[in-house]
């Protein structure tokens, strides 16, 4: 009897232990904020060594292109390539015209995901016409599908090497952290210094960025796969091959479709980044609809860019429910292949039968500009007292405080305090990880930005992980709810973030709450979809167990379907901080200052290059302790459950 | 998965199929129609000098002011001068550097900008100043219009520190605020607020988009803002505004940019060509050399830009108002 009480006596007093110990950190933390506040303070650009070689490095660059064999015959060639590929893609397009590509969609689409999705398919490229935006719109397909196109073609192979070898899993994870945190403005410069400015600048810095989620989900399928099916395979004698693609590829799939499904959404969302260096389509419309405070034309344009995805989203995930689940036969995949060939020569051929369907009728072309503006002037009347009075509530209660904290307490204080932290509340090796990458920030000379975006990375990602947690369950669990949502989570993903943040600083004017809330709207709704993911995933059984025993939903939820998906989730946190990370940048464009910031102002600027790629380095140091600190946490804790 | 390599056959041979049809019926689909961005068309009305097969490549900055410019230059290159053009929406930074990879031809409003000056200019012989483009740009601290006339005296810096607790926010921890905006414009107002021992802070709203939107607020719903701004610029017909008097600006006074304690020097706008298409001459880097317009004029034609009119339409209604200076342009 003893022997059993035990492990559970000694787990509950660790865990009581494990809250006290948090919090009297905490209270250590703010005596030595009262003690020693002001004192020992680092100061913006000190050390400058960092930021200084930095800038001599990008000049020394700028300066050698003409000359430098690499760029003669390894960048030029790749721009050329690249240049190429993007105008035949148009060029395509444009012989189509809008009733051959519509055919060519709903073709595609009827053929990987069934009739249901052709016609959606059909509507979406409709609706690029009625929105004005046709030939924006078929650029910025031409762009995103090459984009896509090469991360799965680079993306699954690394993947899956991910998935079969824990040691080249280690080396590869931080350079994908950096991959996605990496601010794209603090390396843009670098990338048109190579491949100049236009489609294939655009293409590549959309390619570093979504190339991350696919790799990352193709190794967790991997890995996710039953040990007993691959056991059981290997018995009967089936080499590492035919194990991969036998079993491991197969049962992963759902899995790897996700991670498509979030390079899709990445590589749209990087659209009007592209715009900024001469990337033509949906991204330029925005910027030029933003540039004359256009609230109407930038969401026009917005919407453009979320029916893309809404589209995309749907038929890549259909495609992947239906693929292996039913072959077509005979007759049927007659009629299927027979109805796409149709399709495809009505698109193409009824320009000649009806000359009048050679353009886009501009007698159909509807804009939701007006409406949007109308509601856009009602909103910034009507409701700017309660949300100018809830931002200072919200900026004076809990913004404030954290970081006159965090930029008040002596810089190794606070260095200890994330060490203690992370060593209580995990292991000691990402202790050090948060402990150095601190040091990190402060030797790149940016501790006061550092800090000042430490306090509004903390309560966007706290407050992401709730709703990832809190609406990610309820999508999994509700079908219902997945069908309702799934829209909205796309365009918060998708939509470029300016398109909403104009209204916003109406609202909320330019500040620090500005950015936390752009933070959560771009970086929620992955997580709410990997965790709605990973929940809908758990063995139908497993529930059917719990139930017939007599649990309660929230003992469902809480006892099986969570820890169950722990992996999942843990994903879903990891891409959670990132994504924050990745809009500190759109946060210092509206008001957040520190870093992001920092970072424009490199790219603004060119005599700030090296303190902008600097501000790029502390952005990817802050994300890496975070998750380190986060994934460790999540770790120790399932081991300490399954202890009992 | 072993139907994949038939399913992309298949793809592949349809939209074969479809390229084929497509071309029969292709004589009716004319490329799309031009956007803004993209004007390729050539000669419409009378042009007797040629202008040479490689297009003219315009950068155009994000403002609306600039825009103006892009939209009248580009109107005469392919209507008077039979040119094609292409526009290129970059920032200025990326537009300097186009001088020097070819990406870019002209450069038709520069704001200051010595250090990329000197670097292409001077030292990689990449580019040349093509002289002024007429309009004049003036930096400096502003307040909303409302506030000139409610609060006396607030337009003199002598003034600001009694009102500081006017320009209190909740960034501004305890001091006034001063609102900056997009990080590639000149600024010395950290150091000006220190200089001149004011009780501010300085907030950098992160750009131009998110400083309009705050003037728009501060207007519409009569809030206290201090501003850097700058002329012209579009929203100021929209929302008008009070210079702040600083210490009058004298040559040198900015030379340590840590000890600035005066205002900013007025700015001649220059245009800016890349060095090999100016020195192959022809008529059209000869009427790029000789733009020249007036502050009112850009004003007029970036305000009927911003009101939503196409930028031929705005760039035709000042051109028929105003043929003579066309003409100047021209050399006729």
């Amino acid at each position: 009897m003893t022997s059993v009480m035990a492990p559970a006596l000694t787990m509950s007093r660790r865990r009581i232990g494990l809250g006290w110990r948090i919090v009297g950190l905490l209270v250590l933390w703010v005596a030595l904020w009262w003690w020693l506040g002001g004192q020992f303070v680092l100061e913006s650009g000190v050390p400058a060594a960092a930021q200084d070689w930095l800038q001599a490095t990008v000049s020394a660059i700028g300066d050698g292109r003409l000359t430098n064999p690499l760029f003669i015959y390894v960048f030029t060639p790749i721009t050329s390539a690249l240049n190429g590929v993007y105008n035949g893609g148009v060029w395509l397009t444009q012989q189509l015209g809008w009733t051959g590509m519509t055919g060519i969609g709903a073709a595609l689409a009827l053929m990987v995901a069934g009739w249901r999705m052709a016609v959606l398919t059909a509507l979406g490229m409709l609706s690029f016409g009625v929105l004005g935006l046709w030939e924006q719109s078929m650029q910025t397909l031409v762009l995103v599908a090459i984009s896509v196109a090469l991360s799965v073609l680079i993306g699954i192979p690394v993947g899956i090497a991910c998935g079969l070898s824990s040691r080249f899993r280690r080396l590869l994870m931080p350079i994908l952290d950096t991959l996605q945190i990496m601010p794209s403005f603090a390396y843009l410069p670098i990338i048109t210094l190579f491949f100049l400015i236009g489609p294939p600048a655009g293409i590549l810095a959309t390619l570093v960025y979504a190339i991350p989620p696919t790799i990352r989900l193709t190794d967790v399928g991997i890995r996710e796969v039953a040990a007993s099916s691959v056991e059981a395979s290997r018995s009967l004698g089936a080499t590492v091959r035919q194990v991969l693609t036998d079993v491991q590829l197969p049962m992963s799939r759902r899995t790897r479709v996700v991670g498509i499904n979030q390079t899709v959404m990445a590589a749209l969302s990087m659209v009007t980044v592209a715009a900024v260096i001469a990337t033509p389509g949906l991204g330029q419309a925005v910027l030029g609809s933003l540039q004359i405070l256009d609230v109407g034309g930038a969401f026009n344009s917005g919407l453009a860019i979320v029916v893309v995805a809404i589209v995309l989203d749907r038929v890549i995930s259909a495609a992947s429910r239906r693929a292996g689940a039913h072959r077509r036969t005979g007759r049927l995949r007659l009629t299927v292949w027979g109805s796409a060939a149709a399709l495809v020569v009505l698109g193409a051929a009824l320009p000649a039968v009806l000359p009048s369907t050679a353009k886009w009728n501009s007698a159909w072309v509807h804009p939701i500009s007006g409406p949007v503006n109308v509601g856009a002037v009602w909103a910034k009347e009507h409701l700017y007292p309660y949300t100018m009075s809830f931002t200072e509530w919200v900026t004076i209660w809990f913004i404030n405080p954290l970081e006159s904290l965090l930029l008040n307490t002596p810089w190794f204080v606070i260095v200890a305090v994330v060490a203690a932290l992370a060593l209580i509340v995990g292991h000691w090796k990402p202790a050090i990880v948060a402990a150095s990458c601190l040091i990190g920030c402060a030797l790149l000379g940016l501790w006061p930005s550092s800090m000042v975006t430490l306090t509004q990375v903390i309560f966007a990602a706290t407050i992401t992980m709730i709703l990832g947690l809190v609406v990610g369950t309820w999508i999994g669990r509700s079908r219902w709810a997945d069908r309702v949502l799934r829209p909205i989570l796309d365009a918060g993903q998708v939509l470029p973030p300016f398109v909403y943040l104009v209204p916003c600083l109406a609202l909320f004017g330019p500040t620090r709450f500005t950015a936390i809330f752009a933070a959560v709207v771009y970086a929620a709704p992955a997580a709410i979809k990997i965790v709605g993911e990973g929940i809908a995933t758990v063995a139908p059984n497993t529930i059917e167990a719990a139930r017939s025993m007599g649990s309660s939903t929230l003992q469902e939820i809480g006892k099986v379907q969570l820890p169950m998906a722990r992996p999942i989730i843990l994903v879903a946190l990891n891409q959670g901080i990132i994504y924050v990370m990745a809009m500190v940048v759109i946060g210092g464009l509206v008001g957040g200052g520190g870093l992001g910031y920092d970072v424009v102002k490199g790219f603004a600027n060119e005599s700030y290059a090296g303190t902008g790629l600097a501000a790029g380095f502390a952005i990817v140091l802050l994300g890496v302790m975070l998750d380190r600190v986060s994934q460790s946490a999540g770790r120790v804790r399932r081991t300490s459950s399954h202890a009992v | 998965m072993a139907h994949a390599p038939r399913k992309l056959a298949a793809v592949g041979l349809l939209a074969a199929a479809a390229l084929m049809l497509s071309a029969c019926a292709g004589s009716t689909n004319t490329p799309a129609a031009s956007s803004p961005a993209e004007s390729g068309g050539g000669a419409t009305s009378a042009a007797p000098v040629s202008c040479g097969s490689a297009p003219i490549i315009i950068a155009e900055n994000p403002w609306v002011g600039y825009s103006a410019d892009v939209a009248v230059v580009d109107y005469v290159l392919r209507n008077n001068l039979g040119c094609t053009t292409k526009i290129s929406k970059v920032d200025e930074q990326v537009s300097w550097q186009g001088f020097a990879t070819g990406q870019i031809d002209v450069i038709l409003e520069n704001w200051g900008h010595e250090d990329l000056a000197k670097k292409y200019i001077t030292e990689q012989k990449v580019a040349v100043d093509l002289g002024s483009n007429g309009n004049a740009g003036v930096i400096g601290w502003y307040v909303p219009k409302f506030m000139a006339v409610n609060y006396p005296g607030i337009d003199d810096w002598n003034n600001l520190n009694k009102y500081a607790d006017l320009f209190k926010t909740a960034e501004s921890g305890g001091k006034g605020q001063l609102l900056d905006g997009d990080p590639s414009y000149v600024t010395n107002d950290e150091a000006l607020v220190k200089n001149l021992k004011l009780n501010y802070a300085v907030k950098y709203a992160g750009s131009e988009a998110a400083e309009i939107t705050a003037l728009q607020s501060a207007t519409d719903n009569k809030t206290p803002l201090l501003m850097y701004f700058y002329e012209p610029q579009w929203a100021l017909a929209k929302y008008p505004v009070v210079k702040v008097k600083l210490p009058p600006y004298t040559v040198g006074c900015d030379a340590d940019p840590k000890k600035v304690a005066c205002d900013y020097p007025p700015y001649l706008l220059n245009k800016v060509g890349r060095a090999a298409f100016i020195d192959a001459g022809g008529p059209a880097a000869n009427f790029i050399k000789a733009f020249l317009w007036t502050n009112d004029d850009q004003n007029q034609v970036a305000a009927a830009i911003q009101g939503g009119a196409t930028y031929d339409d705005a760039a035709k209604a000042w051109i028929d108002a105003n043929p003579d200076k066309v003409k100047a342009w021209l050399g006729q």
